[in-house]
């Protein structure tokens, strides 16, 4: 959550929401969450585990350019 | 009780020395959902987190009467938090945040004072330019 919240400050574009969870298990099942921290960008770009600002930036650019998986 | 213990205050304490401008802590709850003892448990960390700051205020609102609140900060689920400096930046908090979480609700709160964002020049360049809208959601767990 550190490199999303800290992207949200840099841009009025970008939202940041961290999400407990065990506490929204409805949302944990609907974006397939099995291991944590799980990251998804615009509903399409998806990972898990932490990773270095580069890869991060470029997981947000691929979401942004609409060409995600 | 307090969820906070005397060495969690002041090691928060220290580190919310780095605030630098006014911060706003909007907490959404709900009192009569399945939700309500989380809610009051986020409300509560919340404010002992804000006792431990002169630049930290709480507002706390009701997600099923503060409806139009609630969808100006697009909050559709409790409990949650918005982390505010000079305006809104995005930053949403979906459930009590504690372990891993809660040291991110702090360092929220010190880049949401400052607006100055701990990236490498090019990363904010490349954020700046974006043409559309970016949702980043974060899931974690407390351990």
């Amino acid at each position: 959550m550190r490199l999303a919240q800290h992207m949200a400050v840099a841009s009025d574009r970008v939202r940041a929401t961290a999400i407990e969870a065990t506490e929204f298990p409805d949302l944990s099942r609907a974006y397939r969450v099995m291991a944590v921290p799980k990251i998804v960008i615009n509903d399409r770009v998806e990972f898990e585990g932490a990773l270095p600002e580069p890869q991060f930036l470029a997981a947000v650019l691929q979401a942004a350019a609409g060409n995600g998986h | 009780m307090a969820l906070l213990n005397a060495r969690d205050e002041a090691e928060v304490r220290k580190q919310l020395g780095q605030i630098r401008d006014p911060v706003k802590l909007v907490v959404f709850s709900e009192t009569l959902s399945g939700a309500a003892d989380l809610c009051a448990q986020n409300e509560q960390l919340v404010r002992e987190v804000a006792a431990l700051t002169d630049k930290a205020t709480v507002e706390t609102l009701n997600l099923a009467i503060d409806r139009e609140r609630a969808e100006g900060y697009g909050i559709e689920r409790v409990p949650a938090i918005v982390v505010e400096g000079a305006r809104d930046y995005g930053i949403r908090f979906y459930g009590v945040p504690s372990g891993y979480e809660f040291s991110n609700l702090i360092d929220s709160m010190i880049v949401a004072s400052t607006g100055e964002p701990g990236l490498s020049e090019e990363t904010k360049a490349s954020l700046q330019a974006l043409t559309i809208d970016i949702d980043i959601k974060v899931f974690s767990t407390p351990t």
